[in-house]
């Protein structure tokens, strides 16, 4: 079969690897990976042109779940080593995609230069607002009286970050809400995301059963944003605001400038050894 | 031994911040090369952003050197401010000769106490009266008259270096070095003096003028570098502004990072999709890539950082050198970690060393940390063109398109092939999770020994050839060394062995993997090694101990920076051994 064909043959299922998941029965990252690969194949993209990076956690798991290349970095630098392949490599498609802990916490930083960056990629955040892998602390997105963690017996005390508020204040181009619940409707999102020019976000709300077991509540109080995707960054951050995060949907995409480094040619060596001499 | 007399001059330029003391000493280094001499400056910058203190140290010679001399012969003061900060940098002799402003106030008492002969030329008064006249053109025309150097030649290279700035300024400064080179004072005190033997000037190929930081740039482009992240560290960034445009030109990207952490992943991820990365940084930076490191040694990522050393620990002394990241970088990272750990022994060194370990980091998909110092990094040469012959290494084993493609296979030299990602069939996830040979996580014992003993083989299998170390002599007295050190010690070998001792001088480029049955093979018939480092707690002397046996007897010359070893102290080291 030549190349063309086989990748308009490829269905959700080609998009997954042999391996079986480490995520406990009824997590939210199955349907996550369910969303990707159902938006990998309906962009009819050839698995050999598609990266993606994870870093550690439950979530970041996910890179060896799919049959595209894939990358499970270090805790918290997803979104840097996927800055580096974009920047040298502008023709992949490039995914990211990680916990709450790995991307607000340990990885914040990289978070907010890359919504400021606006690189060409998609970074998924799969929100159950828990460290599960290392069995149930507080992430940044837990509420401040979740007092089930034996490291803050009394709650954390802190409020929590509102991750697609933290997007559109470092400038992300993209900021979408997605649910678990809604594989389908995840999809979609993942194929605007993945279609925008510029860093798309997108918070997948993936419960966790283990240590949130009320998180299984969530399909009760998710809704879809009664509003058209905003453009206007003032309007994006007023639905954000008075929205109680549990509402999906693209809240906002605007057009900015990609970040793109390096588009010269090889002029070869020449003049820049010549500079040594006097 | 009065150097004044010979063609091996060292002299300093101080002034305040803006005085222009630094532009004056480049100036004249690169007259050195137009009047058939070689030459090396060093900069020294109090740690004020704009204004405060600068000196160029400057060293003029017939032959090409590598190091700065033990003291100065002549120093020149543009003014006194705050010169007292140099004067433990400004080593002179009570042979030494100065040359003030008497409008600049009374010479600090570190200087006057010395002695030394001192002319004053009224500077600031001679510029004044030129139209865009500076005094430090007036002191570049001074010197140039003391050092003998063509007039001609200065006219010609003030109009390439200001041509940009207008007719005004190229012709005051033209104006005002004539002012400087015809000026009485200074050519009676000249006459008064037997002029320098001119040398040996007859080499006649291509003189390169660089610094360190611009080596390791050079280096690495050779090496098939295509992209850097960055992010700005003292005294590292200059190579990375060097980079910048130039992998550019190349076809290449540099990216700025948000921080180190970040633009050490950048590299892997860059290196990951096929392009031959790099970054460089100094220790605290160094610091923190060394988790991300342990990621590329686990994934097999090829990835190069070179790391500029300064005064440590923490912020330390960040405008000045010591070999002190050598621990670091042999033993940093976490886990059993195999890679590779080269140090620049010179200038031109750097250009070898950094291609090196780009190629050696892309043959064996690992880490290389190359180890240079703001010694080298910030001070320029004036050199014959360096030339070397590296051994064929080849590029990245890459992995064309196979059905059950293992990345991390097992192969006899412990490298397997790597697929690019656009490379169909061949898809896989690197890993920093211990893996089986497809990359499958595993927490096997098997699946951890097995690729253990994999990343270990491809390193220790390796052979890595003659370019291990640069030795040079015969002798039962050895100096072993690294890093800056060694052009220090080589200098201080050829006085030695000018006195009539049979020194060696032994200096490590390769530091990891360690080099045991090479050392020994030099060290036979050595009696007496002397291990020269700028560590206060001999980090180098405990590396040789980890991996190394030798049976001499050994001394040690250690000590902090922010002085640079100078060639008398290891030469004194030696004559006083009993």
């Amino acid at each position: 079969m030549d190349q063309a064909a086989q990748s308009i043959a490829l269905t959700p299922k080609d998009f997954k690897s042999a391996l079986k998941p480490v995520w406990c029965p009824g997590c939210g990252d199955f349907a996550v990976l369910n969303a990707i690969t159902k938006a990998l194949a309906f962009m009819g993209l050839p698995r050999e042109e598609v990266a993606l990076i994870s870093g550690i956690g439950c979530s970041s798991r996910i890179a060896a779940y799919t049959s595209v290349y894939g990358f499970h970095g270090v805790h918290g630098r997803a979104l840097a080593l996927a800055s580096g392949l974009k920047a040298a490599r502008p023709d992949l498609t490039v995914l990211v995609a990680g916990g709450d802990g790995d991307g607000l916490s340990i990885g914040g930083n990289h978070f907010i230069h890359a919504c400021r960056r606006n690189m060409d990629m998609t970074y998924i955040i799969m929100d159950n607002e828990v460290y599960g892998m290392t069995k149930g602390q507080a992430s940044p997105t837990t509420a401040p009286d979740w007092a089930d963690s034996k490291l803050t017996p009394h709650g954390t005390g802190i409020r929590p970050f509102q991750p697609a508020g933290l997007a559109l204040t470092a400038g992300a181009s993209f900021i979408a809400r997605g649910f678990t619940g809604d594989p389908n409707g995840l999809a979609k999102i993942l194929v605007a995301a993945m279609e925008h020019k510029g860093f798309s976000f997108v918070q997948a709300l993936s419960p966790c059963p283990t240590f949130r077991p009320e998180q299984m509540q969530w399909k009760h109080h998710v809704k879809a944003f009664d509003e058209e995707i905003s453009t206007n960054p003032i309007e994006a951050a007023r639905r954000i605001q008075a929205d109680d995060g549990m509402s999906t949907g693209i809240i906002y995409q605007h057009e900015h400038p990609v970040f793109r480094p390096g588009t010269g040619v090889d002029n070869g060596m020449g003049s820049i050894e010549s500079e040594f001499k006097i | 031994m009065n150097s004044q007399n010979t063609c091996d001059i060292s002299l300093a330029i101080t002034g305040s911040g803006g005085a222009g003391s630094i532009t004056a000493g480049e100036l004249l280094l690169s007259l050195a090369g137009k009047n058939g001499c070689f030459g090396m400056m060093r900069r020294s910058f109090g740690p004020q952003i704009r204004g405060g203190e600068a000196a160029a140290l400057v060293r003029i010679s017939h032959q090409a050197v590598e190091c700065m001399n033990d003291s100065f012969d002549l120093l020149l003061a543009l003014d006194w401010n705050n010169a007292d900060r140099f004067a433990e940098e400004i080593a002179l002799r009570p042979d030494s000769l100065i040359i003030a402003d008497p409008a600049a106030g009374d010479i600090p008492e570190a200087f006057r106490d010395l002695g030394v002969e001192i002319i004053e030329v009224p500077m600031k008064a001679l510029a004044k009266d030129i139209t865009a006249g500076r005094p430090n053109m007036v002191a570049l025309g001074l010197l140039s008259h003391w050092l003998g150097f063509c007039s001609d030649e200065a006219g010609k290279l003030i109009d390439q270096v200001f041509g940009k700035k207008g007719e005004e300024i190229t012709g005051g400064s033209r104006t005002a070095f004539t002012a400087g080179f015809t000026e009485p004072l200074i050519v009676a005190a000249r006459e008064a003096r037997p002029r320098p033997e001119r040398g040996d000037r007859s080499f006649k190929g291509e003189r390169w003028h660089f610094n360190g930081n611009q080596g390791c740039g050079l280096g690495a482009i050779r090496g098939g570098i295509r992209f850097a992240a960055a992010y700005p560290i003292t005294p590292a960034s200059d190579l990375l502004e060097w980079l910048s445009p130039r992998l550019e030109q190349l076809g290449g990207s540099l990216v700025q990072a948000e921080d180190e952490l970040a633009s050490i992943n950048m590299v892997i991820g860059a290196s990951f999709g096929g392009v031959p990365s790099l970054t460089a940084t100094s220790g605290p930076g160094l610091a923190l890539m060394t988790e991300a490191m342990g990621l590329a040694v686990a994934s097999e990522i090829p990835a190069v950082v070179v790391n500029v050393m300064r005064g440590g620990p923490s912020t330390g002394i960040p405008t000045k050198s010591e070999q002190v990241d050598l621990n670091m970088a042999v033993y940093g990272l976490h886990g059993d970690a195999p890679h590779l750990v080269l140090g620049a022994l010179d200038h031109a060194d750097c250009i070898l060393t950094t291609e090196w370990a780009v190629r050696l980091a892309e043959a064996l998909q690992t880490v290389a940390i190359v180890l240079t110092d703001q010694n080298l990094a910030q001070s320029t040469v004036l050199i014959p063109e360096p030339n070397y012959q590296l051994p064929e290494i080849a590029g990245r084993l890459i992995a064309q398109p196979t059905d059950g493609y293992q990345r991390y296979e097992l192969t006899a030299s412990g490298v397997s092939p790597m697929a690019i990602p656009g490379t169909a069939s061949s898809t896989y996830v690197a890993d920093g999770l211990e893996h089986t040979e497809s990359g499958k996580p595993s927490t096997a014992a098997a699946d951890h020994l097995a690729q253990l003993e994999k990343r270990s083989r491809k390193i220790h299998s390796f052979d890595f050839g003659k370019h291990w170390a640069d030795v040079r002599g015969e002798g039962r007295t050895a100096i072993l060394t690294w890093g800056s050190s060694s052009a220090v010690a080589r200098e201080a070998g050829s006085r030695l062995r000018a006195a009539g001792h049979d020194v060696k001088v032994i200096a490590l480029r390769l530091l990891l993997p360690a080099s045991p049955e090479k050392l020994a093979n030099e060290l036979k018939g050595v009696g007496r090694v002397l291990i020269v480092e700028q560590s206060h707690s001999k980090q180098f002397h405990h590396y040789l101990r980890a991996y190394y046996d030798i049976e001499a007897d050994t001394r040690t010359l250690a000590r902090p920076g922010p002085l640079p070893i100078t060639p008398a102290e290891i030469v004194e080291k030696i004559d006083n051994w009993s």
